[in-house]
């Protein structure tokens, strides 16, 4: 079949430099063309350096009425894709044929302003989206069914209530009637009861044998619509078919780093880097490096670090996530009432013991220094994945369902006279069992 | 290159008819570099109707929360009028070609106030605009047009004082009056073309921000507003003949007043200039445009 979406050798070259600057100054520029070629003297080959690829030879086809969703982590050219999709910014090298209308909505209410009512904002966000007058005005009842927001019609959108407001700028694109849809990560806004009506309003638009970009973080709902799926790393389209597939690759293939926790220096980091982590070990209680708890286990992370400039007030912080990238929990040195720490320069290594009953599942390890006042020393995601068996320790606390729910798992007593076996404790003497568990920690693994 | 065809684009909108077979030729191709064509003036048509809308918007939002709304575009002029009045044509005895300072000055000011005004906000308005430019695509040319596209409302409403007042001052209209919309015009394409090139700057160079309002001031100073252009010496006339508002606010009061004949010669050269500063800004603002979405 013909493709509607032709690409070929897509490439996009960005400089970092001008990235991190924004906008440049006239003075800037005249003192900057004054010192150029001193400049490129003293650079030699680092000029290089300062152009990232944010992607690289991509080429794919699409064919008219498929759903596909495009995955990978942050930083992967996933939107510079859909911006040039959506010729917003063109690329470097390479091209696009699109044989379809196309309408794309990389943001819920682009263009809404904030001082026009709920009416006037639908036609201009229609508008502004590509609909023509006479569509807006065809499908004004159901935008305004869709959204619920009937009363608030000519109330200005700076007073609607941010959940009216993500569900009015929705309404309007989802009445969008291109041939090419490209969605970006719009079901990340919105409750939960919302997004279930979006994602049934997408199924709808792919039923009706239009063509879909996907882009999102959720899984769930990129497995429930799309019927392929395309996994960009590092700018490069990687894998490319059914989307149980690629998910699954996704989601198992972590890289070197999520493997060892050994932090080579040019992971993706955010941050100053006036300190860098160079090492993150997930170990049991006595210290012994594991990859896999048991359910219940109680753990120590180990974090080893460069301070390679004196930071005065430092505040670490360690989270915990499920691979396709959900916030779980987190911990931050400052908890228990800590002060921020003074790090003279050289190499450290500290030791947090977690105790959390995380369910069966999955996890990553997201670490972040920083300044008291917020600033970031150093960041780096999906540092070091594990994975929580559905064994514990003691036999009788192992999962025994098939369906894993949540993340977190109570330590819950069930108590009744006479129907449970253990009555309710009241005593203080008496030591709760987990307490035993982490005690010894010397369990086989 | 771009090249949105158009006349496939409008008869493929009806989703219901989504015909099974694509076109033969893609209706977009997307490739590196620019559009072969400055000004796609096929693409400006077929997004006319988000224009009207961005005008709009500019119109609606302008006046929002003020508590004398529109009646702003009339109380600018009108104490710029009496304040000019009082001190250039009261205290300083500026000339005005024999017509009563004070209509003499408010034509001026009329015509001024909207080139102003639409310079200013067209000259900001791309920086303003940024989250469209990164989010959405459509002909960014009418991002600072649209800005200028809104002032005309202003400039009509303006023009009911000028009325009242060319009653009160009991002045004849003629057939000069004609000249009228064509003078409007010219302001509009001037302040287009300023403002169109200063917003591409402005998105590159932040500085214009700050050297906007400096700008503005400075050329209304060389600019017979106060004065008529007898008021400047012979020899330095030519000088002031090159700034296009020169022709065109002393025919505009000319052609309302018919107090003698229309300086033919200096509308010319500000015609020139105006259209040449046009093409200009088009060309400059198409240099720059391919990377709005990636530097604002």
């Amino acid at each position: 079949m013909k493709p509607i979406i032709q690409a070929e050798d897509l490439s996009k070259q960005y400089q970092i430099g001008a990235r991190e600057e924004g906008y440049s100054t006239l003075r800037e520029n005249i003192v900057g063309a004054v010192k150029a070629p001193l400049k490129r003297l003293r650079r030699g080959e680092r000029s290089a350096d300062e152009l990232i690829w944010a992607l690289k030879e991509v080429s794919f086809k699409v064919e008219p009425g498929e759903v596909v969703g495009i995955i990978g982590r942050n930083g992967a050219g996933k939107s510079t894709l859909l911006k040039i999709l959506s010729r917003i910014t063109k690329p470097t090298t390479g091209g696009v044929d699109l044989y379809g209308r196309v309408g794309s909505l990389l943001e819920v209410g682009t263009g809404f302003h904030p001082e026009l009512t709920g009416r006037e904002n639908i036609y201009l966000n229609g508008a502004i989206l590509g609909m023509k007058r006479a569509e807006i005005e065809r499908n004004f009842d159901d935008i305004v069914a869709f959204a619920e927001v009937e009363k608030f019609l000519d109330t200005p959108v700076k007073r609607f209530s941010s959940g009216m407001y993500v569900r009015l700028a929705f309404a309007v694109a989802a009445h969008l009637e291109p041939e090419v849809l490209i969605v970006d990560e719009v079901l990340a806004v919105g409750d939960a009861n919302f997004q279930k009506k979006c994602l049934g309003k997408m199924g709808e638009v792919a039923k009706e044998g239009r063509t879909v970009l996907f882009v999102s973080h959720n899984m769930i709902a990129v497995k429930s619509l799309c019927g392929r799926a395309m996994l960009l790393e590092g700018g490069r389209l990687t894998h490319e078919g059914s989307v149980d597939e690629v998910v699954d690759v996704y989601l198992t293939a972590g890289t070197d780093m999520a493997k060892t926790g050994i932090i080579p220096d040019d992971a993706p980091r955010l941050g100053t880097r006036e300190a860098k982590f160079r090492a993150v070990q997930l170990t049991d209680v006595a210290g012994r490096i594991v990859s896999q708890l048991y359910l219940g286990q109680p753990f120590r992370v180990e974090l080893t670090f460069d301070v390679l400039k004196e930071i005065s007030g430092a505040v670490f912080e360690v989270d915990i996530a499920t691979l396709d990238g959900a916030p779980v929990t987190f911990t931050s040195s400052l908890d228990g009432g800590n002060p921020p720490v003074r790090l003279p320069k050289g190499r450290h290594t500290i030791t947090l013991e977690i105790d959390v009953v995380l369910m069966p599942r999955q996890y990553t390890f997201l670490v972040a220094l920083g300044h008291l006042d917020g600033t970031t020393i150093d960041w780096i995601e999906r540092v070091l994945d594990f994975t929580v068996l559905r064994v514990a320790q003691s036999g009788d606390d192992s999962y025994r369902w098939t369906s894993v729910r949540g993340y977190v798992r109570p330590r819950a007593r069930w108590h009744a006279p006479g129907l449970f076996p253990t009555a309710l404790v009241t005593n203080a003497e008496t030591i709760p069992e987990d307490v035993t568990v982490g005690g010894n920690g010397s369990g086989v693994y | 290159m771009l090249e949105p065809a158009i006349t496939t684009l409008s008869s493929l909108a009806e989703p219901h008819h989504l015909s099974p077979s694509l076109p033969d030729e893609p209706l977009v191709r997307i490739r590196p570099g620019k559009s072969w064509a400055v000004v796609d003036f096929r693409e400006l048509w077929a997004y006319r109707e988000l224009f009207y809308f961005l005008v709009w918007r500019d119109l609606k939002v302008r006046y929002k929360q003020t508590v004398l709304g529109v009646a702003w575009a009339i109380i600018q002029p009108l104490f710029t009028m009496l304040i000019f009045t009082l001190f250039f044509g009261r205290l300083a005895g500026v000339p005005s070609d024999d017509v009563p300072y004070p209509v003499f000055v408010y034509a001026g000011l009329l015509l001024w106030t909207f080139f102003a005004n639409a310079v200013t906000t067209s000259g900001n308005s791309l920086v303003g605009n940024a989250n469209l430019l990164s989010k959405v695509y459509f002909p960014r040319l009418f991002i600072p047009s649209a800005a200028v596209g809104a002032g005309l409302v202003d400039l009509a409403i303006a023009f009911v004082i000028l009325v009242g007042l060319m009653i009160y001052y009991s002045v004849v209209v003629t057939w000069g009056i004609l000249m009228l919309p064509v003078l409007v015009l010219l302001t509009t394409l001037l302040a287009v073309g300023v403002g169109t090139w200063l917003s591409a700057l402005n998105v590159k160079y932040r500085d214009i921000r700050f050297a906007l309002p400096f700008l503005i001031q400075i050329w209304m100073f060389v600019s017979p507003i106060i004065y008529p252009p007898s008021f400047v010496p012979e020899k330095w006339r030519w000088l002031l003949a090159l700034n296009p508002l020169t022709g065109i606010i002393d025919s505009f009061r000319v052609s309302l007043f018919s107090h003698r004949e229309f300086n033919w010669g200096m509308l010319a050269i500000s015609t020139v200039i105006t259209l040449a500063l046009l093409a200009y800004s088009a060309y400059a603002f198409w240099r720059m445009e391919e990377n709005f979405a990636d530097i604002v």
